[in-house]
């Protein structure tokens, strides 16, 4: 295995820097619509380095970010029943709920268990067929194939003791909702490369068209994110907006049919909330009527639950993009990972987590003396 | 909202919850993980629970005179999973980890105690293996055993064998190891490879495979160190980067200190293989423990020196120097990126959680 260095190479970065300073004449305003790409930008130092008249805005595309607190919360709630098993992925564990996290629920003895695939969760399901075991199914058009899989697997192997409790969203109808915003400064924007390895380029070019506003798919490595940059850019100097793949080495313009066909078996569109930003039309997946046996909330029963937003938390105006992290009062004061008020700071995708991690500082970025010893 | 988009410093120390722990009335995974939870725990319980001046200096391990002596006296428990995994063994981490510890200090590593707690079930092979393996990486340490301890828990309340060392060594004249004398213009230099012992254990942990087997980097360092020291006695701080990984040892040693420290990313060695795993599960090789390293500040005029005892051991072939302190951000760690940008390098707050996606 040997590619991130490629994707990494100063001097390769260094040109693309200088393609992109030279082609800038005025200022234009990105989005980058995966939490993934804010925190390679953030880490490193990507922003720095543009052109002033580059602004580079953070987008909703951090799941964890999304996921309502209402949804949490129902975590929490399914995850404290004694006889449960609650599986998720990793960095769901420390979303602050209303109250506490799903680590704390752990402390207090809950049996909550960290996975890397949905499987696993079903093959714990079957390792335990006196538990209910639940997996938690959060996220974009990358993680709900995998999960809608092992919907169907559990179908079909007859496991009664699995089930899914789903938050998923999709990222086109959130770049309407973007554009459509009264305060919406985006003039262009970096299409998350993953989504589009799955679900194609189909659902752009009439975004690009409608609002005028060039799309670049977009990869994850430093390279990606200034090439994705640069075409951009190019595209907005010359006035054009149309949809560019600069991610082929992923990106099929097709994308993935068998991921999509086992969408369309076990998902059907919802309208779905997302946290700090509310309800978006058509924006999310829940399980077809087919599957609801499968539906956690229908299991468990979790329509009863208090839940309290706290009210300085500014993390909806940082995910539509209208409010640097660092902008917020309660960013690094009353809110930090330590202790966050919202998912934005907490998530390892998150711009709040991103800014604090590795922004706090503002410091030179006059290059070091060369290496004192060799 | 604001009219500036400039980011301002920030007193990382008015971040600190004043009410000890508010927010975990009990206790969580991170707080054995080695990040700031960790550091809390001991800030706001052990320590003013226990007192006393030597335990404030809050090293891994303490330096203290006895008969005008002077010693050094270091503790830790291993509760491993699994307990044998590529390249060691839970026998092998008990010895090296609080060897190192004593080493950390200029120490030379000398006796050894070991408290044994088994659960109920457990294979007498597999106790047996494991007391091989400890007794082995001690004679290889150059450490004795002297004291032991046994206690059986019932089944399902531990995770069949953990160990708790305890050991002791001797300072030599005229060494004074410890974060305080870190000043500004100190080398930084690491020993060798980072990661490898996190991915090496997650790798079997959780069952995943990144194409190539990853050993432990797990090895006794007490040897580097008297290399390091037979160049000069100079040396202003060791420290093995275990749990929290480099990261954590240097944001210890930078807010001990008070001196900023400043690392040059693309120096730090990363073996491909750590660097991969860790790329497809959303973790930093900054992050991941180390388990046969070391971190040292070295004042410049002794680093070429000192690189070279290294690098003429083999534990330490692969040593390079990857920053410096510097007056700037104290407190701080901040590293400068291969691409030429800069970025915060904090401490954890518990231990890293792979990503979603």
């Amino acid at each position: 295995m040997k590619y991130l260095d490629e994707f990494q190479d100063p001097d390769l970065a260094r040109r693309l820097l200088d393609d992109i300073h030279s082609v800038v004449t005025r200022p234009w305003a990105l989005m980058e619509v995966c939490g993934g790409q804010t925190h390679t930008i953030i880490r490193h130092g990507i922003d720095q380095l543009l052109p002033d008249q580059v602004e580079l805005i953070h987008g909703p595309g951090c799941p964890v970010c999304v996921t309502p607190l209402e949804v949490i919360d129902k975590a929490l709630e399914i995850a404290s029943r004694p006889g449960v098993i609650f599986c998720s992925f990793g960095d769901m564990l420390r979303v602050p709920g209303t109250g506490r996290d799903l680590f704390q629920v752990r402390g207090e003895g809950g049996d909550v268990r960290v996975v890397y695939s949905p499987l696993d969760a079903l093959h714990i399901a079957q390792q335990n067929p006196d538990r209910e075991v639940v997996f938690f199914g959060i996220g974009f058009e990358t993680t709900a194939p995998p999960n809608a899989m092992t919907v169907y697997q559990a179908r079909k192997l007859g496991i009664k003791n699995f089930s899914l409790l789903v938050s998923h969203v999709r990222v086109p109808p959130a770049i309407k909702a973007i554009m459509e915003s009264p305060n919406c400064r985006v003039q262009g924007f970096l299409a998350a490369g993953h989504v589009c390895s799955v679900m194609g380029v189909g659902e752009y070019p009439d975004l690009a068209d409608r609002y005028r506003v060039p799309i670049v798919v977009t990869g994850f490595e430093p390279l990606d994110i200034l090439e994705g940059v640069r075409r951009t850019v190019l595209q907005l100097e010359r006035g054009e907006h149309t949809v560019d793949n600069a991610y082929p080495r992923a990106v099929r313009p097709e994308g993935n049919p068998a991921a999509q066909a086992m969408l369309a078996d076990v998902f059907e569109g919802t309208d779905r909330a997302w946290r700090g930003i509310g309800v978006i039309p058509d924006s999310g997946w829940r399980l077809s009527s087919r599957y609801r046996d499968f539906d956690a909330e229908h299991r468990f029963s979790v329509g009863d639950i208090d839940t309290r937003e706290p009210a300085e938390c500014r993390s909806g105006e940082v995910l539509q993009g209208l409010l640097k992290p660092n902008e917020c009062a309660a960013f690094g004061t009353t809110c930090t990972p330590r202790n966050p008020l919202g998912a934005t700071m907490v998530s390892s995708e998150g711009a709040c987590a991103a800014y604090y991690l590795y922004r706090r500082l503002d410091i030179t970025t006059a290059p070091l003396e060369a290496s004192p010893v060799a | 909202m604001p009219e500036t988009t400039q980011l301002t410093a920030v007193d990382p120390t008015a971040w600190t919850c004043p009410v000890a722990l508010r927010d975990h009335p009990r206790v969580v995974m991170g707080h054995g993980g080695g990040g700031a939870l960790s550091a809390e725990l001991v800030q706001h319980i052990f320590a003013p629970a226990f007192g006393g001046e030597t335990l404030s200096q809050l090293g891994d391990s303490a330096a203290v005179s006895l008969g005008g002596v002077r010693m050094a006296f270091s503790t830790d428990s291993y509760v491993v999973r699994p307990l044998f995994f590529p390249g060691g063994s839970i026998g092998d981490l008990a010895v090296n980890g609080t060897v190192n510890d004593l080493a950390m200090s200029g120490a030379r590593p000398a006796y050894l105690s070991c408290g044994f707690i088994l659960e109920e079930g457990v294979e007498m092979s597999v106790v047996a293996r494991v007391a091989e393996t400890l007794g082995a990486a001690a004679r290889r340490a150059g450490v004795e055993v002297v004291t032991g301890d046994t206690k059986v828990v019932e089944s399902g309340h531990g995770d069949g064998v953990f160990i708790n060392t305890a050991g002791i060594g001797l300072i030599p004249s005229g060494v004074d190891i410890r974060p305080q004398r870190v000043v500004p213009g100190d080398v930084v230099i690491v020993s060798g490879d980072i990661g490898v012992h996190g991915v090496a254990i997650m790798s079997v942990r959780e069952g995943l495979e990144f194409g190539v087997e990853i050993e432990s980097d797990c090895a006794a360092l007490g040897g580097l160190v008297d290399a390091m020291l037979a160049v000069t006695q100079d040396l202003h701080v060791l420290r093995d980067p275990t749990r929290g990984g480099l990261a954590a040892a240097l944001n210890e040693i930078a807010v001990a200190s008070g001196a900023g420290v400043v690392i040059q990313e693309g120096d730090v060695p990363v073996p491909p293989a750590v660097a991969n795993a860790c790329a497809i599960l959303g973790l930093d090789p900054l992050y991941v423990a180390n388990e046969g390293k070391l971190v040292a500040f070295v004042p410049r005029e002794h680093a070429d020196a000192v690189l070279g005892a290294m690098r003429a051991h083999p534990l330490g072939a692969n040593a390079r120097v990857i920053g410096e302190a510097v007056e700037e951000h104290p407190g701080m760690v901040v590293a400068r990126t291969g691409l030429g940008g800069t970025r915060v390098v904090d401490l954890p707050i518990g231990e890293q959680l792979p990503r979603i996606c």
